[in-house]
């Protein structure tokens, strides 16, 4: 097999010049599909009858739960590839991830508990899925911290790595465990209504919105890869002939 | 470059490794003792901040006794790795041709000897007097020896990870106790249904695959990060 498309991603240049092309590829549709949800959402989508106009946070609450944890097993996959084949790139877009997928994880949380005074009468509850969401920022944070902590880059990039390998062999386990420790705590009283049985005009939005989501992820992703290259190749001889 | 002909079998280095931490701890035995004091004293906090009554004691006991074990492992690993890597020892176990994330676990299994074990012995002790009854002795042992042990090897991931690191403990701290939550949940659960009379044997099997997933898997990320560790 032909591996030479993949080394030749992995050389900075090319990359950061890939890169920079696929960005406008991604952004510029993730923009128009959030407006497109966004208006269907907030405007045409009818009202909640049990929910009222509260549920419509959903629209943002939903894709970044989803994307949190998709963007965290993104990141370790990068960072096995980057301790696998010592692939300076890999872990630049793990170190990528890791901030965006915090900030998911923040605006998750936050969304959660804006949509959960309404509906709950609380800010929190020791829901499962809140609970193991809180947990997931405590990882995010913490592989930050370590990336932060180390001031060479490349043994920042390897420990780093190994955090975010044995989290997401983590992440499901503490998942089941924190379902299995509410369970028992009560009953489960709470939980999003009817998330499956969602109402066929509602969706629609809802869909685009996860996609756009994904998309802006993308193209933020784009960026911050060309920034983590453009810090690591600062001195390389490419870069003062690409300038 | 010539091998090492008379190199020891696994056996013989394991035996070699324990020996030498376990003669290591008894010449310090005071820093040994520290997080158990520590564990103590974090225990005797709970009915001066809450209440002396037994009754509201009993019903937080399982939770005090499982935070105050998962604290006083963490202070504990602090000096896990961080002495030998400064005084060069781990630089010779990396260049010499043994396999490191066997030396690694068995690094791990003495310091749980020395700072998991005597916590399990002393547990019962502490949970009298937070109003465990003696019939719950034998879960709140057995969960704290399987839990404190699979938290001295996932502990030990994130103390070889930090100790590159100046300044690591806050940062161990923010590492592990996210990793430790199903330990603390499963053991901590096992206490308090073993307290109640229920069957204990669901949450202790978990924390027996908890464990044993950590010593399968953990020593090859405790060596890959003490690989980094002292490279510098």
């Amino acid at each position: 097999m032909n591996w030479t498309w993949f080394h030749k991603f992995a050389s900075p240049p090319h990359a950061y010049r890939l890169l920079g092309t696929l960005r406008p590829w991604l952004f510029w549709p993730a923009v128009v599909l959030m407006l497109w949800a966004v208006y269907n959402g907030l405007f045409v989508a009818p009202t909640d009858y049990q929910q009222g106009d509260s549920f419509r946070i959903m629209y943002v609450h939903v894709p970044s739960a989803s994307l949190s944890l998709m963007v965290y097993s993104m990141m370790a996959i990068a960072a096995g590839i980057g301790i696998i084949w010592r692939m300076k790139l890999a872990h630049a877009v793990a170190a990528g991830c890791a901030v965006i997928g915090a900030w998911f994880t923040v605006l998750a949380l936050v969304t959660g508990a804006i949509w959960g005074k309404p509906m709950w009468g609380a800010w929190w509850a020791w829901d499962p899925r809140l609970t193991s969401e809180l947990i997931l920022l405590f990882l995010y944070l913490g592989y930050m911290a370590l990336r932060a902590s180390y001031d060479d880059v490349q043994r920042a990039d390897r420990a780093s790595g190994i955090l975010a390998v044995v989290g997401i062999v983590n992440v499901p386990i503490v998942k089941y465990s924190v379902q299995w420790w509410n369970s028992l705590h009560q009953g489960s009283s709470l939980s999003l209504t009817g998330s499956s049985a969602i109402d066929p005009s509602m969706l629609p939005p809802l869909l685009a919105m996860m996609v756009g989501f994904l998309l802006f992820f993308g193209a933020i992703l784009c960026d911050r890869v060309r920034a983590e290259i453009l810090t690591r190749e600062r001195n390389a001889g490419w870069l003062s002939e690409a300038a | 470059m010539s091998r090492v002909t008379d190199a020891p079998g696994l056996w013989a280095l394991a035996s070699r490794v324990l020996g030498r931490e376990l003669t290591l701890a008894g010449r310090h035995w005071d820093q040994v003792a520290q997080p158990l004091l520590f564990f103590v004293i974090v225990v005797t906090l709970f009915p001066l901040a809450t209440s002396p009554d037994l009754a509201q004691l009993r019903q937080i006991a399982p939770g005090v006794v499982w935070v105050a074990a998962m604290l006083s492992s963490l202070l504990a690993l602090e000096s896990l790795f961080r002495p030998d890597v400064e005084d060069g020892t781990m630089e010779q176990w990396v260049l010499s041709e043994q396999p490191l994330a066997w030396m690694l676990l068995m690094k791990t299994a003495a310091h749980w000897l020395v700072s998991g074990l005597p916590l399990v012995i002393l547990s019962p002790l502490l949970g009298t007097g937070l109003g465990v009854p003696v019939s719950a002795w034998p879960v709140l042992m057995a969960s704290l020896a399987l839990g404190t042990a699979a938290l001295s090897m996932l502990g030990a991931i994130g103390a070889a990870l930090t100790v590159g690191v100046r300044r690591g403990n806050v940062l161990l701290a923010l590492l592990v106790l996210p990793l430790e939550v199903p330990v603390l949940i499963f053991g901590a659960r096992a206490v308090s249904l073993g307290m109640t009379g229920e069957a204990v044997a669901g949450p202790l099997n978990l924390l027996a695959a908890i464990l044993i997933l950590a010593v399968s898997l953990g020593p090859m990320a405790m060596a890959a990060a003490i690989r980094i560790g002292v490279e510098s």
